[in-house]
C-alpha cells in the first residue's frame, strides 16, 4: 500500500514533508476518475433501454448495495463472515414491521430506521465477536445470523415466519413520486438510495480510516504492534456496513412490497459473497460487476433449469477461486496490462514444462478429465438406459469418445493455465 | 575427492521474497563437526532452516551425500539421513516423551532405549507429555528426537540457549560423546561461542548473511581479538 | 414410571442416538480441520454422496443394508482422495475465505449432481428385519434402529480412540496436527498422512450420511442442511481433538433433542445459543489448541 514513510525526512520540517505528500497521494486516489461514471451511466441507461425489466432492475441495484456493505468488512478489513445476511433481514424486517404492524411507511425515514437497527445490531455483535478470527469467527457469524432467523421463526406470529409479510403499503417517495405497475419509481428511488450510500463509503475508504482499514486487513499483528486500535476500527466499520446492509435490506423490502425469512438463510449469506467475489473485492465497483453479472445469469439460466444454474454456480465459484481469484475487475485489469506484455510473451514457458513434475501432474489431470467426461457422457446418456452398465456394453465407442474429450480438454485448460500463471509471474505483481 | 555429507553451493535464501542468506559455500565431511556462530539475526538458523527446506531458495543448491536435495520435500531429507534440532525444541506438547520418539523413529542404532542410555533423566518421564516437561529435559527429548532417526548430518539450532549451567554442561558431555562415536556430521549453531568453539574442532563465523571466517577453532580461541573484530559485538 | 423419568429418558435415548450420528459424521472433519487448517464446507455433501450411494445399492442393486453402508464409506473415501490431491492441495495455504468458497462451490454442484441423477424427492432405504420395530427392555421399547445406531457409534468411538491414541499412526497425526513443520522435520510424510486422515474422515461422513437417511430422510439438500450443524460441532468440540468431538456430538445432541421436546417451536434456538457462548469463552472449542 501506501509507501510513504514518515519516519524518514530529519527532525519537524521532514515529518510535515512527509505529511504533506501522504495527504496529496491520497487526495489523488479520491478524486473521481472518469471510467467511474461508466456504471452510473449504465444504470441510468437501462431504465430507458429496458423500461419493462425495471423490477428486475432494483433487485441488481439492492443487491449491489448489499455487495459493497459486504466488500467494506471483506474486501477492505478483511473480516470473513458468513452471516452478513443478518444486517440485510434486520433492515428488511425493520421496514416491513414497521409499516404492517405500526402503519409506518414513510420510505425514506424508513431507511434510516432501519440503518439504526441494523447498525446496533452490527455493534452489539461486533464488539463481542470481533476479537475471534478464522473458522471461530466463520462460526460465531453464523451462529448469530441463525439465532436472529430462529427468533423470528419463533415469532412468526408477528414475522409472518417463512410465508412473510405480503402486500406491505408506502408513501410515495418525498410525497411526490408515485409508484407505477412497472417499478420504474422504485428503480430510480433504489439508484438515488444507491449514489448517496455509494458516495459516502467512497469518502471512507480513501480516507486515513480507510488506509487503516486495509493495513488491518494485510497485517493485523503490526497494526497492534504499531498501537492502532484495531478492535475499534475493526467494529467501527462492522457498525458502518451493517447499518448499509440493513439500507440495502429495507431498500429490498420496500421495493418488494414483500418479506420473508429467507433473508436471513446462509443462502442469502452466500449468494452476496458470490457476487462479491464475482466481481472483485477491495474495488468498490467490484460488487457492481458481480451482482449484475450474477443476477442476470441467474434469471436466464435458472429459467432453463434451476439444477443448472445451481451447478454453474458451483463451477463458477471453482474456477474463480482457482483461476480468476480477484474477480472479473482482476480479469479486466490483468487484460490491461496485457497490452504491455506483447513484447515479452514466451509462447513456451521455459524450463518450467518440460519437467518430469508437471507432465506427471497433466497427466493426472487429463485422468480426472477423463472421468468427468466419462461421468457427462453418462449423464447425456442416462435418459435411454435404465440400468447403470447398458450404456458402457452396448456404446463402448461413445464411452471411449466422451473419456478422450474430457481427458483432452482438461489437460487444455492445464497447459493452457500454466502458460497464463508463467506469464503472470513474469509480469506485474498483482493488484 | 573427499566425500561431503553436506554442501551448500553459493545458496541464496530467505523467507517469502527477501535474501537472507547471501552466497553461501560451506562443506562438510562425514565425520566432522563444525560450530556456527555469529551475532543475533546474521542468517545462523536461517542456515539450518535452508538446509531443511523450511526456506525459499532463490539460487544455489543443497547437497546431501552428493545428491541435491534443494527441491526435496523435507521429510525426504530427513529420510534420507538430516536430523533436526531446532531452536525453540518444538517438542509436540500432546504427545507422551515415549511417543515423541517413537514417532520419529528410523531403523539404525538408535532407538529408544539408547537415547535413554545417553539421557538417563529422560526415562523417569518417558510416560509425561511433551508440556509437561522441563527447559532441560525438552532440549534433551529434541536431541534424542533427531537421533533416534538415525541420521547421518545432525543440525543443532542453540541447544544451550535458556538452560541452566548445568543442564548446559550436561549436554555438552552427551554431544561430546555423540563426536566420539563417530559416524555422524555435525553442524551446530550457536549463540554462545565459547562453548561452539570448545565442542567443534572447525568454526564457520557468520556476519549478515555471509560466512566471514571458515577455520580452525583453535586459532580463534587462542585469538580472541580476532574472534571479537569477526563476529563484531563483545562476546558473551 | 413416572412422566419426568419417561421424557428424561426419551430425550436421553434419542439424544445419545442423535449424538452419534453427528460424532460419526463430523469427527473426519474436525481431524481434517485440525491437521490442515482446512476449512471443508463440501463435507457434508460426502455425507450426502454416502447416503445417495447407499439407497442405490440397496434399491436397484439389492444388496443389504449393511453391506451398502460398508461400500459407500469405502467409495466416497476413495473418490475424495482425487478431490483432495486436486482441489483442496493447492488451497493448503491460501486464506479460508478461498477454501470456504471452493468448498461452497463443491457443495453446490454436489447439490445440482444429485437432483439431477436422484431427483429431489426424500429418499429412503429399506431396512433389514433385524433393524425394524423395537427392542423391549421392560420398562420401555426402544427403536431398533436408533439403538443400533448408538451402539454402532460407541463401538466407532471405540476403535477411532484406540487407532488415534495407541497406535504410531495415530501418534503421528497428533503431531501433525501439533506441529506440522516439526513433524515433517522428522520424516513425517504429512502430505500423505493427511490424504489417508481425509479419505477416513469422508468414508465416515459417507457412514453417516448413510446412516442418516432412517432419521432424517434424504434429499440433495441435506449437503448444506446439516453442515452448519457438522461445523458446529467441530468448533464447539476444537479442531482435531477426537474427545472433543465427541463431547461436543453429546451436547449438541441431546441439547437439542431436548430443545425439540420440551418447547416444540423454539427448539433449534438452543444449541446456537451454546455455541455462541462456548466459542465466546474458548475459542478454540472444548479441546482445541490456539
Amino acid at each position: 500500500m501506501a509507501g510513504n514513510d514518515i519516519s524518514s525526512g530529519p527532525g519537524n520540517a521532514g515529518r510535515a514533508q512527509a505529511r504533506h505528500e501522504a495527504a496529496e497521494f491520497l487526495l489523488r486516489r479520491h478524486r473521481f476518475r472518469p471510467a467511474e461514471a461508466l456504471p452510473w451511466l449504465i444504470a441510468i441507461a437501462a431504465f430507458f433501454v429496458f423500461p419493462d425489466r425495471m423490477t428486475f432492475g432494483s433487485q441488481v441495484l439492492v443487491m449491489i448495495l448489499f455487495a459493497i456493505s459486504l466488500d467494506l468488512i471483506l474486501g477492505y478489513a478483511g473480516i470473513v463472515t458468513l452471516g452478513h445476511a443478518a444486517f440485510f433481514g434486520v433492515g428488511a424486517y425493520t421496514v416491513g414491521l414497521a409499516s404492517a404492524r405500526l402503519g409506518w411507511t414513510e420510505p425514506i425515514s424508513g431507511l434510516f430506521a432501519a440503518a439504526i437497527m441494523a447498525a446496533l445490531a452490527g455493534f452489539i455483535s461486533g464488539w463481542f465477536l470481533l476479537r475471534y478470527r478464522g473458522l471461530t469467527l466463520l462460526m460465531l457469524t453464523l451462529a448469530t445470523a441463525i439465532m436472529i432467523l430462529e427468533t423470528g421463526n419463533f415469532r412468526s406470529d408477528i414475522t409472518g415466519g417463512y410465508d412473510g409479510m405480503p402486500g406491505l403499503v408506502f408513501q410515495p417517495v418525498l410525497g411526490m413520486f408515485e409508484y407505477d405497475l412497472y417499478g420504474r419509481t422504485n428503480y430510480l428511488y433504489a439508484l438515488a438510495v444507491l449514489a448517496v450510500v455509494f458516495f459516502f463509503v467512497r469518502r471512507i475508504v480513501y480516507s486515513p480510516f480507510g488506509q487503516a482499514l486495509t493495513g488491518i486487513r494485510e497485517n493485523v499483528r503490526r497494526m497492534h504492534a504499531i498501537g492502532s486500535p484495531v478492535h475499534r476500527r475493526l467494529v467501527t466499520v462492522y457498525t458502518i456496513a451493517a447499518a448499509i446492509a440493513g439500507v440495502a435490506g429495507a431498500l429490498f423490502t420496500q421495493t418488494n412490497a414483500y418479506v420473508t425469512l429467507t433473508v436471513f438463510d446462509f443462502d442469502t449469506s452466500a449468494k452476496v459473497l458470490v457476487m462479491l467475489i464475482l466481481g472483485g473485492t477491495g474495488r468498490l465497483y467490484g460488487a457492481f460487476i458481480g451482482a449484475a453479472v450474477y443476477l442476470i445469469l441467474e434469471d436466464h439460466l435458472s429459467k432453463l433449469s434451476p439444477t443448472f444454474w445451481q451447478f454453474g454456480i458451483g463451477i463458477l465459484l471453482l474456477v474463480t477461486v482457482l483461476f480468476a481469484r480477484r474477480g472479473i475487475l482482476g480479469v479486466i485489469e490483468d487484460l490491461g496490462r496485457f497490452r504491455s506484455w506483447k513484447g515479452r510473451i514466451r509462447m513456451v514457458p521455459g524450463r518450467i514444462v518440460w519437467s518430469n513434475v508437471q507432465w506427471k501432474g497433466i497427466g493426472m489431470a487429463a485422468f480426472d478429465g477423463a472421468l468427468i467426461g466419462l461421468a457427462v457422457g453418462f449423464a447425456a446418456n442416462v435418459g435411454r438406459t435404465n440400468l447403470l452398465w447398458s450404456w458402457f456394453v452396448t456404446e463402448p465407442l461413445s464411452v471411449l469418445a466422451w473419456t478422450a474429450a474430457g481427458a483432452a480438454l482438461v489437460a487444455a485448460i492445464n497447459i493452457g493455465y500454466l502458460v497464463y500463471a508463467e506469464r503472470s509471474a513474469t509480469g506485474s505483481t498483482p493488484r | 575427492m573427499v566425500e561431503r555429507a553436506l554442501e551448500l553451493d553459493m545458496v541464496r535464501a530467505g523467507y517469502g521474497e527477501t535474501v537472507v542468506l547471501e552466497d553461501v559455500a560451506l562443506a562438510v565431511a562425514p565425520d566432522e563437526i563444525v560450530s556456527i556462530i555469529g551475532r543475533n539475526g546474521v542468517g545462523k538458523s536461517t542456515l539450518l532452516a535452508t538446509i531443511m527446506g523450511h526456506t525459499n531458495l532463490h539460487g544455489g543448491r543443497v547437497l546431501l551425500h552428493g545428491r541435491d536435495i534443494s527441491h526435496v520435500a523435507t521429510y525426504r531429507r530427513v529420510v534420507d539421513g538430516l536430523g533436526y534440532v531446532p531452536q525453540e525444541r518444538e517438542i509436540f506438547p500432546s504427545l507422551t516423551l515415549r511417543e515423541n520418539l517413537e514417532v520419529a523413529a528410523r531403523p539404525g542404532p538408535w532407538t529408544v532405549e539408547t537415547v535413554f542410555e545417553l539421557f538417563p533423566r529422560l526415562s523417569e518421564r518417558a510416560a509425561n507429555r511433551g508440556n509437561q516437561l522441563s527447559g532441560g529435559e525438552q532440549q534433551m527429548l529434541a536431541i534424542g528426537r533427531a537421533l533416534i532417526g538415525n541420521p547421518t548430518v545432525l543440525l543443532m539450532d542453540e541447544p544451550s540457549e535458556g538452560l541452566a549451567p548445568v543442564i548446559v554442561e550436561e549436554l555438552t558431555r552427551a554431544v561430546k560423546r555423540l563426536t566420539k562415536a563417530g559416524g555422524l556430521a555435525i553442524v551446530l549453531v550457536e549463540q554462545n561461542s565459547r562453548l561452539a568453539l570448545d565442542i567443534a574442532p572447525r568454526a564457520v563465523v557468520m556476519d549478515r548473511g555471509r560466512i566471514v571466517y571458515d577455520g580452525p577453532s583453535a586459532t580463534l580461541r587462542d585469538d580472541p581479538v580476532k574472534l571479537e573484530q569477526l563476529i563484531g559485538v563483545v562476546k558473551s | 414410571m413416572p412422566q419426568v423419568a419417561t421424557i428424561a429418558v426419551s430425550i436421553l435415548f434419542d439424544g445419545l442416538a442423535y449424538a452419534m450420528f453427528l460424532f460419526i459424521t463430523a469427527v473426519g472433519l474436525s481431524v481434517t480441520m485440525g491437521l490442515m487448517n482446512f476449512v471443508n464446507l463440501a463435507h457434508g455433501a460426502f455425507a450426502m454422496a454416502g447416503g445417495y450411494f447407499v439407497v442405490s445399492l440397496t434399491q436397484s442393486y439389492g444388496v443389504d443394508f449393511i453391506s451398502s453402508l460398508i461400500i459407500a464409506s469405502v467409495l466416497v473415501g476413495l473418490i475424495s482422495i482425487r478431490f483432495e490431491r486436486r482441489l483442496y492441495r493447492p488451497l493448503y495455504k491460501a486464506g479460508e475465505l478461498d477454501q470456504v468458497l471452493l468448498t461452497i462451490g463443491l457443495a453446490f454442484m454436489a447439490i445440482a449432481a444429485f437432483t439431477f441423477f436422484y431427483g429431489p424427492i426424500p429418499k429412503s432405504v429399506p431396512l433389514p428385519q433385524w433393524l425394524q420395530g423395537n427392542v423391549d427392555l421392560g420398562f420401555r421399547a426402544f427403536p431398533r434402529y436408533r439403538a443400533f445406531l448408538i451402539v454402532l457409534g460407541l463401538f466407532l468411538v471405540a476403535v477411532l480412540w484406540y487407532g488415534f491414541e495407541r497406535t504410531n499412526i495415530g501418534a503421528r497425526i497428533r503431531a501433525a496436527v501439533d506441529n506440522r513443520r516439526m513433524a515433517e522435520s522428522v520424516g513425517i510424510n504429512v502430505d500423505l498422512l493427511f490424504t489417508v486422515t481425509f479419505a477416513i474422515g469422508s468414508g465416515l461422513a459417507a457412514l453417516g450420511g448413510g446412516l442418516a437417511i432412517q432419521l432424517f430422510g434424504l434429499t440433495p439438500y441435506f449437503a448444506v442442511l446439516y453442515l452448519v450443524l457438522f461445523l458446529i460441532v467441530v468448533a464447539v468440540g476444537g479442531l482435531g481433538s477426537l474427545k472433543g468431538t465427541l463431547m461436543a456430538a453429546l451436547l449438541l445432541g441431546i441439547v437439542d433433542t431436548a430443545g425439540k421436546y420440551l418447547i416444540a417451536e423454539a427448539g433449534g434456538f438452543f444449541i446456537y445459543v451454546i455455541t455462541v457462548i462456548v466459542l465466546l469463552l474458548k475459542p478454540a472449542g472444548f479441546y482445541g489448541r490456539q
